[in-house]
């Protein structure tokens, strides 16, 4: 469930900031066996979403070709102070969420 | 007649061949080149693709494909007229043909897309931009991987 966000705490307006934000998660393919033979099912983060004070900046759906415990880098304009929301979903009812804040002068 | 370290090293370098080659043919799980094209013909459908604007870093050589980074990269002036609206990353060899889907707008300000993804062997991975005009464009980069990720036994 832990979540690491990385968004710059203060910005002008009109600049292009990065975010990165990286969780915790097995990321399981559904293609790996246990030495005994059987598979191990599938577990994976399918879908990653970033709302900026409500609206969404950026998405994503990911597949079990993303490496273990997703790491997500993507820009986006500084316009008005406020709140990044970001929530993960995933398989077997997987969802988490994290949120930063940002002042734009 | 002692063994040289040359023979020594041939014979091993054989067994070790001989030895990964079952491992290799018992893999069937293995996207092929016209589930490349399906995924790829599911996200632009008959539209044509034009090589350029993309880009792609990647390391050509990875020890480790559990975890490759990769950043992409399209050159636009990401204005509401032009901007990137998604971008999708596709391998060759991995057992599912899609690694990730990135929907963009004009408030991203740039064009440009980081994650760790995995790869299964060395392959070629193809990186595909919609633009706001709903044209296509493509880059293709081969990477050597020497450990594979994705169908190893769990322990």
């Amino acid at each position: 469930m832990a979540a690491l966000i990385n968004v710059p705490a203060k910005a002008r307006r009109g600049d292009v900031i990065e975010i990165r934000t990286l969780t915790s998660h097995v990321m399981e393919t559904g293609f790996r066996h246990t030495v005994d033979g059987k598979l191990v099912p599938r577990d994976i983060i399918t879908n990653f979403t970033c709302r900026y004070n409500g609206a969404e900046i950026f998405r994503a759906d990911l597949f079990p070709a993303i490496a273990a415990n997703p790491y997500l880098s993507f820009f986006t304009v500084a316009k008005e102070s406020g709140r990044f929301e970001f929530k993960w979903i995933g398989d077997n009812g997987y969802s988490s969420t994290a949120s930063a804040s940002i002042t734009v002068e | 007649m002692p063994t040289t370290r040359r023979q020594f090293l041939s014979l091993a370098g054989g067994v070790t061949a001989a030895g990964t080659i079952p491992i290799v043919t018992l893999r069937p799980l293995q996207a092929t080149p016209a589930m490349l094209n399906t995924a790829i013909r599911n996200v632009v459908s008959e539209a044509p693709i034009r090589t350029g604007k993309v880009k792609l870093d990647i390391p050509p050589l990875v020890e480790n494909g559990n975890t490759v980074p990769m950043t992409v990269t399209v050159a636009s002036p990401m204005t509401a007229d032009d901007h990137v609206k998604s971008i999708h990353v596709f391998n060759e060899k991995n057992p599912q043909p899609n690694i990730g889907n990135f929907y963009l707008g004009p408030s991203s300000g740039r064009a440009q897309v980081a994650t760790r993804i995995r790869l299964a062997d060395t392959q070629k991975v193809v990186v595909i931009a919609r633009l706001s005009d709903d044209t296509f464009w493509q880059v293709a980069v081969d990477v050597v991987v020497t450990l594979a990720a994705c169908t190893e036994e769990m322990n």
